[in-house]
């Protein structure tokens, strides 16, 4: 990409877990599974896939609250893998991450103040922390007295504001914000996504922004890598992404999303299965089970990510033909005996 | 038209001091998907919970009237009640795995509705359900009856859930957010499934969801709930093209959509409000960019601004 090292690179990057092992027989769950990204400084990274691709465990592997299998992580360039952690501790300063789910990740026994003052306290940072954490809430939105209440005192919103203010306490170089507007109410979550583009280029931060909500991916991300079964199989700047899907999975995944919209016809094509488990990963292609364009040597020769143009990389044999919209496998527009805008033949209307 | 499948009149909920709705007003005729939305906490699913009375603790009907099929479900004993659910009246919920029991296996509660409500012999009901898993497109049925719900996937266990709400040939069907837990590709083959069924046979279905995009394309019209009350109801091609409400206007330009970046408006800023007691206000003019006098005054009565359209704001008050 550049000629100056990347802010964070993951180089072959995997993630085993065993499973079982007792009474059953040991098996390994391939979370990630040959993971090769890099983050440039001030850049948003969207991570989309279904539950179970893996991008969690990414997005924690990097920070290495989950040790790697195998594998590299470089910051600035410099080898963090196998550092001891009492060496990576110092650089932990420079890493931070927000989580789903704002009722867990705060304690709901300290209070907001507490809570911010942690990490200053914990990694010495100098200065006088109550008027820096007086600082981080009027940055979030939130009023200096915010300080002196309970996590259980906000709602949903005003929490996830309180979990970023953490993160950047430190004034890390990177944030892994994970799926941190899933939980949130639709008018909520756009507010967020503007206060973390305006922190960005405050805090000159990069995020690394892990959601399966492809709509509020669109929204942040400059940059976007689509993850199957623990591998990235497309990645591509954001409008790229959106407009120009090449592996079948992204264009998949991008159809499936109805807009809120009747007037925009909505044809989701018909993935044939299940996801399937990363516990018994396909042979070849690990998208083939549910291919529609599925040929004889996907089922064998796994395909490698190739750079199909500028910044766009797809791990499929025959993008950039493919096109699922369209094509085979039979889809209809949604739902059945509706043009888009028309009512359902013989409907009438709720009359309260 | 004939007579509505379900018709709700003035609905007020109560859990202890709050009100989670307030005068709920709905109709709903036989093959008709009437989208009920709003953000968590203005009472949807409290109301699908009330026409299955199965509100939870504490909370109680204050007011109003639940016909179903011309019947006041309100005034039913509960045995009466019991006969309805499952039977007439089915329930999709949620989350899936917390609707199945961990303990047994799928078969022996999915065929309970079936037995109980059909009086079907165990190996009858196995049959039947056999027959609906796979109209479900659940792979080897017969298999699947044997599984412990953990065994299933989210689509997988939503598909059974879906199977038991309609092995007693309901005529109405409240879905209470079924998608919601799901992936955007199982939750488009759910919500394929849900649209074919409907075309099998006319059912009424309630659909309970936060998910505008879902109810864009699946609902023949929409209810609108903002702290507790309905504010706006329209047919679903109405309401997305010309919103009247200024909730709603403001709930639609929020919405993240996956074909645009759209800017955060400040619009709805504020929190919703709970309600303690009969609104004297709107609700919403705390958030309204159009508040005028008469919204501090009284509470906006729903009116008709089209055909089939109605709003609950004073911007349409007769002039």
């Amino acid at each position: 990409m550049t000629t100056a090292p990347a802010l964070l690179e993951a180089r072959d990057l995997k993630t085993h877990f065993r499973r079982g092992g007792w009474l059953a027989p040991a098996r390994w769950v391939h979370a990630v599974d040959g993971v090769s990204l890099a983050l440039a400084r001030q850049e948003t990274l969207g991570l989309v896939g279904e539950s179970g691709s893996g991008k969690t465990t990414l997005g924690r592997t990097l920070l290495r609250l989950v040790e790697p299998t195998a594998g590299r992580i470089l910051l600035d360039g410099q080898d963090v893998t196998g550092l001891s952690q009492a060496a990576f501790r110092p650089l932990r300063r420079r890493m931070q991450i927000v989580f789903q789910n704002p009722y867990a990740s705060l304690n709901p026994r300290r209070t907001v103040g507490q809570i911010l003052r942690q990490p200053l306290a914990y990694h010495r940072v100098a200065g006088d922390h109550a008027r820096l954490v007086c600082d981080l809430l009027a940055r979030v939105g939130l009023p200096p007295e915010a300080a002196g209440r309970y996590p259980h005192e906000f709602s949903g919103g005003q929490r996830q504001r309180i979990a970023i203010a953490r993160a950047l306490a430190l004034r890390p170089d990177l944030v892994v914000a994970d799926e941190i507007t899933s939980g949130l109410d639709v008018t909520v979550k756009l507010r967020v996504l503007a206060l973390l583009r305006e922190l960005q280029a405050e805090f000159r931060v990069a995020y690394l922004f892990i959601s399966h909500d492809l709509a509020v991916v669109r929204q942040i991300a400059d940059r976007v890598a689509v993850m199957y079964l623990g591998q990235v199989v497309e990645e591509a700047p954001t409008a790229a992404l959106f407009e120009r899907p090449l592996h079948p999975y992204t264009q998949a995944l991008h159809a499936s999303v109805p807009a809120p919209d009747p007037a925009v016809a909505w044809r989701p094509p018909i993935l044939s299965g299940e996801p399937p488990s990363p516990i018994a990963i396909p042979p070849g292609c690990r998208f083939h089970p549910r291919c529609p364009f599925a040929e004889a040597r996907c089922r064998t020769e796994p395909p490698a990510l190739r750079e199909v143009a500028p910044g766009h990389r797809v791990a499929c044999h025959l993008a950039p033909e493919i096109n699922v919209r369209g094509a085979p496998p039979p889809s209809r527009t949604f739902p059945r005996g509706r043009g888009p805008g028309e009512a359902r033949a013989g409907s009438g209307t709720p009359r309260p | 038209m004939s007579a509505p499948v379900l018709e709700v009149r003035g609905l007020t909920v109560r859990y202890g001091g709050r009100l989670a709705t307030w005068e709920v007003g709905l109709s709903l005729g036989a093959g008709e998907i009437l989208g009920l939305v709003g953000e968590s906490g203005a009472g949807k699913s409290t109301v699908g919970r009330a026409v299955v009375r199965l509100l939870a603790d504490g909370g109680r009907v204050d007011a109003g009237a639940i016909r179903f099929q011309g019947r006041d479900l309100l005034a039913l004993s509960e045995p009466a009640m019991r006969r309805m659910r499952g039977a007439d009246i089915a329930l999709i919920p949620q989350d899936p795995l917390s609707a199945l029991n961990p303990v047994f296996r799928v078969g022996l509660q999915a065929t309970d509705a079936l037995r109980l409500h059909r009086g079907l012999s165990r190996r009858a009901a196995v049959v039947e359900m056999v027959r609906l898993f796979g109209r479900m497109g659940l792979p080897d049925p017969a298999d699947i009856l044997r599984r412990f719900p953990h065994e299933l996937s989210g689509g997988m266990r939503q598909r059974v859930l879906i199977a038991m709400a309609f092995s007693c040939g309901p005529s109405l069907v409240i879905a209470d957010e079924p998608t919601t837990a799901l992936d955007v590709t199982t939750q488009a083959q759910i919500l394929r499934l849900l649209d074919d069924l409907q075309a099998e046979r006319p059912v009424a279905t309630l659909f309970v969801t936060h998910d505008l995009g879902v109810v864009a394309h699946l609902a023949d019209a929409v209810a609108v709930m903002y702290a507790g009350c309905v504010v706006e109801v329209a047919p679903t091609a109405a309401l997305f093209a010309t919103p009247a409400h200024p909730y709603t206007l403001g709930l639609l330009a929020q919405v993240p959509r996956a074909d645009a970046r759209a800017e955060a408006s400040p619009a709805l800023e504020a929190l919703m409000p709970t309600l303690a007691a009969p609104p004297r206000a709107c609700p919403f003019r705390d958030r309204c960019p159009k508040r005028m006098a008469p919204c501090d005054a009284a509470m906006p009565a729903l009116r008709a601004v089209a055909v089939d359209h109605r709003v609950a704001c004073h911007l349409y008050a007769e002039r």
